[in-house]
């Protein structure tokens, strides 16, 4: 099924026409709302004007999450307060996190690219679906509830935490769809078994995963122990959540959203376009965004555009999964992470060298940060010599992390000297899961 | 009435405890009385020994986590319960022990131990009566 065929079947022709038309109209109206973007078209000598086709993208600025974190935290928004009727945040690269405030229209467009989504999965309104992403800041639990609601199953928002209670509902009220990671996928198979609740006493059929990174073999995995079929979901925060692209029937690539959220593929390096079919940088412009438009928001995902017509009848472009970052940011239990949010936070506390290290692991499908820390010579003291104290320590950085990361991290203190110093920022990241 | 302990924040894995003693040999420092408290991430080892005030400036000038601190110890007289008496004055005193251990000089028990008050500990050793060594009284042989 195609929820909507007029978008997600327009001929290519009339696709770029329709693009063209409305990048003209996001340039416009960002050049008279947000001075940020205003001066840097000036800079340039550029005038909305001279945006007249979709290929005249390329004359555009770029926009990068330094842009974000430098206009924190209103700095991009175009509409007026009185507009914006929902904010979520992502995280940042430092302390601040991102904020990206939507209009009435934003979630409307947000919620259609959701519907088309799901029932590209094969979701109808006879679904019983269960949204098992966190609801809160993060985009994940309320863009996929809203998806739901609009093609009209019956929304379960179990959210995280509490995998027993959630496992009995899936089989006690028969949920036949499931919106979480991949990874929340294959712990509630392992909490499944634990219960002893098996395959054939559930009548789960749809997987909609996505939020972090995962592979064919996680996908057969899954399967094989849920009994359903998993469709990858893509989106970012930035742009607008989940729902940016999404698999069809053929699983080979996700189909973009296109007529709202125009993707490129740059080298990371020189940031020319890249002709299509090549792996690089993939970049957003939102095409009809209100809250919060981006030109050119440079992602840091790796991946390629698939050419060639889809079997499934869609014709809007296709992308590869995600092949790998182009920045140092992890993603933990599908929250985003950067090093230098933890770095931010060990800076503030005297007790410790300015040095650190993250070990990522996955530990019975289930993600695990632990962050390593040195005690700093001059700062151990008396009061610091038993391990109630050091295990006050601890307690007292991992609250700290936890506030900035929004996810626990296990924290290990260690001896003067232990940590390894070196230049290059990649090591301080120890990442033992396999994702790409 | 204290004598003074250092205190070695070491990572609980093979090596770590030989490395700090091998520095404190090379220092010409002697241990007379040793205990680590572990965690299974680390532990803090505690020694009494000579020189402690040149120990913990040069373990601290290698990068060794360490600290110096006040500690008292006891002498008890070598009879069963001897231990049990002497704890039992500071806690009746509402004093709370933090850590102890023992160790022995020519045949008599020492108990080493910090307390959660010390100036309540004082004077529950005074009103005792109770036999606290000095760093005269520990047997340095360098």
């Amino acid at each position: 099924m195609i929820w909507n065929p007029t978008k997600e079947c327009m001929s290519r022709e009339q696709m770029r026409e329709l693009q063209g038309k409305r990048l003209h109209k996001i340039v416009e109206y960002v050049y008279h709302n947000v001075p940020f973007y205003r001066n840097k078209l000036q800079e340039m000598d550029l005038s909305p004007d001279d945006i007249r086709t979709i290929d005249d993208i390329t004359k555009l600025p770029f926009t990068t999450k330094k842009d974000l974190r430098d206009n924190y935290p209103f700095g991009l928004q175009a509409a007026p307060q009185s507009e914006i009727i929902r904010i979520h945040a992502s995280s940042g690269t430092t302390g601040n996190p991102t904020i990206v405030g939507y209009t009435r229209k934003d979630i409307s467009i947000w919620s259609e690219c959701m519907a088309r989504s799901l029932t590209s999965f094969g979701v109808t309104r006879n679904d019983i679906f269960s949204v098992s992403y966190g609801y809160g800041l993060f985009t994940g639990g309320l863009g996929a509830h809203n998806g739901v609601e609009t093609v009209g199953a019956s929304v379960v928002p179990a959210s995280t935490g509490n995998t027993e209670k959630h496992a009995r509902l899936i089989r006690d009220l028969g949920i036949s769809g499931i919106a979480c990671t991949p990874s929340y996928a294959l712990y509630l198979a392992e909490t499944m078994d634990k219960l002893g609740i098996t395959k054939d006493q559930i009548k789960l059929r749809i997987g909609a995963f996505g939020a972090e990174p995962w592979t064919e073999n996680m996908r057969t995995e899954i399967q094989n122990r849920l009994g359903l079929k998993g469709f990858n979901i893509y989106g970012l925060s930035e742009i607008m959540g989940p729902s940016v692209s999404y698999e069809c029937d053929e699983q080979h690539g996700s189909h973009i959203n296109e007529d709202h959220f125009f993707p490129e593929i740059i080298d990371p390096v020189t940031l020319e376009p890249l002709p299509l079919g090549q792996t690089g940088e993939l970049v957003f412009t939102t095409l009809t965004k209100e809250g919060m438009p981006v030109l050119r928001y440079r992602t840091r995902d790796l991946c390629s555009l698939l050419p060639g017509d889809c079997p499934c009848g869609r014709t809007n472009v296709r992308m590869s999964a995600i092949q790998g970052r182009t920045d140092d940011m992890l993603i933990i239990r599908g929250i985003n992470v950067f090093p230098s949010q933890v770095e931010s936070v060990v800076l503030t506390m005297e007790e410790f060298a300015p040095l650190y290290m993250l070990i990522v692991d996955r530990v019975n499908n289930l993600d695990t940060l632990m962050v390593q820390v040195e005690l700093r010579p001059d700062y151990f003291n008396a009061t610091l010599d038993t391990p109630a104290a050091i295990s006050e320590l601890e307690k007292r950085f991992a609250d700290k992390l936890r506030s900035v990361l929004s996810i626990n991290a296990k924290v290990q203190i260690k001896a003067p000297g232990t940590i390894e110093r070196s230049q290059g920022k990649s090591t301080h990241v120890i990442d033992k899961r396999k994702l790409y | 009435m204290t004598i003074r302990q250092l205190s070695i924040f070491i990572e609980n894995q093979s090596g770590t405890l030989q490395k700090v003693l091998e520095l404190i040999k090379q220092l010409r420092i002697q241990i007379i009385a040793c205990t680590i408290a572990d965690t299974a991430e680390y532990g803090i080892f505690r020694i009494i020994c000579s020189e402690p005030d040149r120990a913990c400036r040069e373990l601290k000038a290698v990068g060794v986590a360490v600290a110096i601190s006040d500690v008292f110890a006891v002498e008890l007289d070598n009879q069963p319960g001897g231990a049990a008496d002497v704890v039992g004055r500071f806690s009746g005193a509402g004093v709370g022990i933090t850590y102890m251990y023992a160790f022995l000089i020519d045949g008599r028990g020492i108990l080493v131990f910090r307390t959660d008050q010390a100036d309540k500990a004082r004077e529950v050793i005074e009103k005792g009566g109770l036999h606290c060594l000095t760093e005269k009284d520990l047997p340095v042989n360098a």
